[in-house]
């Protein structure tokens, strides 16, 4: 009541006006005329703001450490400046060579591998005539997607021990003993894919199902007159039609392609296959909470966000250059 | 709609429908096999090789048993129920407030705002910043500490956002001439129009929280009384550190049981959210269709 009150009494008042096109120097007076308006919102607004200052921003501050030499007694401003020696030492120190392999390579066969099978699947899926079978497959697909990760990586850790059920089935089909598959250096990285792939083929089709269904179905008789099979159909319609769909989200995958995530392998390493399994996440929260070097562990930590904002930058602009549809 | 069954699309349609029989197959197998493994007689679990596709020996139920006296377990349980219940009434009302603040086109500077909380996608402090955060504020060992972060996501923002702003402004209107305030609009008039966008924030927020380890592995370094369920899964299935009381207790240092006890503790703790999944995921459909076609 009171808000209707002073904004009917305000409009009397001043009839102000935005000026647009006004450039920053109209960003005061502009903004001091929304507030005046909306004064509701802004109250919202500075508590929505609140959050991502202090949650989102407040943290980029902490990136300073990365330059420093901290000491928690001193704090980030107090502590002393070294430039780029952080970064030195990891660079020159003795696990650089291996958390890069491990990260690029986790993280290209993950997109290589996974971002093409909930395409397929989907476009298998698309091809059922029977809305019952395919509700049923569909629904069963998203199941292991609601399995949390350290539940699935309990699953993975049991299946594949000595005596586990994949790696008994392993030294049945290549004969031998099973083994603990986890500390086999050839056999972690398709374990990791694979379960991933387990976890996300049907949930990540979702969008490109739902890309499919709005196709134009017009097209596809079109092309049947004019005497076009099912696999020409596929390639001159399906595919062309969801293809906006497809590039979007592989804009996405590439942005995160090297900032693979840590909860996961968290769960599944251990000292013993750190030679393939430890990656520059698991590293810095390894340095950063389990050996206190902050300023190492923020050092690397943003070594790999620089990597990959360019990554997805550079995504997004290859893109755009050649389909003409981007993010950003 | 009739195909002509050319040879080539009949071959196609059998490899199709074994490839989905076997998708489906293989998404299944992994928690039937637990399930039944963890009813099953404990010794013959341990040396059965190979999958376990029905009830091995003598059904045995004592596993259950012994989780069932595991505290710490049911700690984890209601630790998490009430940090779903706390996330659901922060996350709910923010949300509902930001989607409300970016959607109304009367407020001038919403699309620099949505600008400036978008761009917080792009970069981040990283882990130890963040931490950092979280100790200078005195989060840390604190319910707060997992409840605050993850409050406001931009996905959830933008989703609400988008359905808000479908809602005509004549109604918002009509509901200020007689005397609402925005408040009363946003709740009574503008989010019971958007309750399905709304039920899909709070799917995701339900199934992330329920999901989650890390806040937890990181944000409550020693107040392990805190923990949410998934950390005491960890420590059960993946460090093997915990002390349940097995049926067999002094009898060896390593428990026939514990297998069974691994089996069936997956079991209890995924079985409720596998329930309720199958009822709930068209709006999940819905969620990650409108955020895919959004974004």
């Amino acid at each position: 009541m009171k808000d209707k009150g002073s904004q009917s009494g305000k409009a009397v008042r001043k009839p102000g006006k935005y000026i647009e096109n006004g450039g920053l120097r109209a960003v005061p007076h502009n903004l001091l005329l929304d507030i005046r308006r909306n004064k509701v919102i802004y109250l919202c607004l500075a508590i929505i703001m609140s959050f991502f200052l202090v949650f989102n921003y407040a943290p980029m501050f902490g990136i300073l450490m990365a330059f420093e030499k901290y000491s928690p007694a001193k704090g980030i401003l107090g502590s002393k400046w070294v430039g780029l020696e952080n970064f030195r030492t990891f660079f020159q120190g003795p696990f650089v060579g291996r958390l890069i392999r491990n990260t690029v390579a986790i993280g290209v066969l993950d997109l290589v591998v996974n971002f093409p099978a909930p395409i397929i699947f989907a476009l298998i899926l698309n091809e059922i005539r029977s809305k019952k079978f395919k509700k049923t497959v569909q629904t069963i697909s998203y199941m292991p997607y609601f399995i949390s990760a350290v539940v699935v990586c309990g699953l993975v850790k049991n299946f594949t021990q000595a005596g586990g059920v994949i790696s008994e089935a392993l030294a049945f089909l290549y004969g031998g003993k099973s083994v603990n598959l986890l500390n086999q250096t050839n056999a972690f990285w398709p374990i990791y894919i694979l379960q991933n792939t387990w976890q996300g083929l049907g949930y990540g089709s979702i969008v490109y199902l739902a890309a499919l269904s709005g196709v134009d179905q017009e097209l596809y008789e079109a092309a049947r007159c004019d005497g076009a099979g099912k696999w020409k159909q596929m390639i001159h319609i399906t595919l062309p039609g969801i293809l906006p769909t497809i590039i979007l989200m592989l804009i996405m995958r590439m942005g995160a392609v090297f900032s693979v995530g840590a909860d996961k392998l968290l769960l599944l390493y251990s000292p013993a296959n750190y030679e393939v399994a430890d990656v520059i996440n698991t590293y810095v929260y390894r340095m950063g909470l389990q050996q206190y070097d902050y300023g190492l562990s923020t050092a690397v930590g943003l070594f790999n966000s620089i990597i990959g904002m360019t990554m997805l930058i550079c995504a997004n602009k290859i893109c755009k250059k050649a389909t003409g549809t981007s993010m950003f | 709609m009739e195909y002509k069954r050319t040879p080539s699309r009949v071959l196609f349609l059998v490899l199709a429908y074994s490839f989905l029989v076997f998708v489906a197959i293989a998404c299944l197998v992994p928690l039937w096999h637990v399930l039944m493994g963890s009813v099953s007689d404990p010794a013959e679990l341990n040396t059965t090789r190979g999958l376990i596709l029905w009830i091995k020996g003598k059904m045995d139920v004592n596993a259950y048993r012994a989780i069932a006296g595991y505290k710490r377990l049911w700690m984890g349980y209601r630790n998490t129920i009430l940090y779903i219940l706390a996330q659901c009434v922060i996350t709910g009302v923010l949300t509902i407030m930001a989607g409300y603040v970016f959607s109304r086109k009367r407020f001038y500077y919403r699309n620099g705002f949505i600008m400036i909380i978008t761009f917080s996608m792009l970069i981040n402090g990283g882990m130890i910043p963040t931490y950092m955060v979280m100790r200078s504020l005195h989060l840390l060992d604190t319910p707060f500490a997992l409840l605050l972060p993850s409050a406001l996501s931009v996905f959830n923002i933008l989703l609400m956002r988008t359905s808000m702003e479908g809602i005509s402004d004549a109604l918002e209107d009509a509901a200020r001439i007689d005397g609402a305030g925005e408040f009363v609009i946003m709740f009574k008039i503008i989010l019971p129009l958007c309750k399905a966008t709304f039920a899909v924030v709070m799917l995701f927020t339900v199934v992330g929280k329920w999901n989650e380890y890390m806040p937890a592995l990181l944000y409550l370094p020693t107040k392990s009384e805190l923990y949410p369920l998934q950390m005491i899964l960890r420590d059960i299935l993946i460090s093997g550190t915990n002390n349940i009381s097995t049926p067999d207790a002094a009898s060896n240092s390593v428990s026939l049981y514990q297998k069974s006890i691994e089996y069936a503790t997956i079991i209890v703790s995924t079985l409720p959210i596998l329930c309720i999944y199958p009822f709930v995921q068209k709006y999940f459909v819905t969620g990650v269709t409108i955020g895919a076609v959004k974004s």
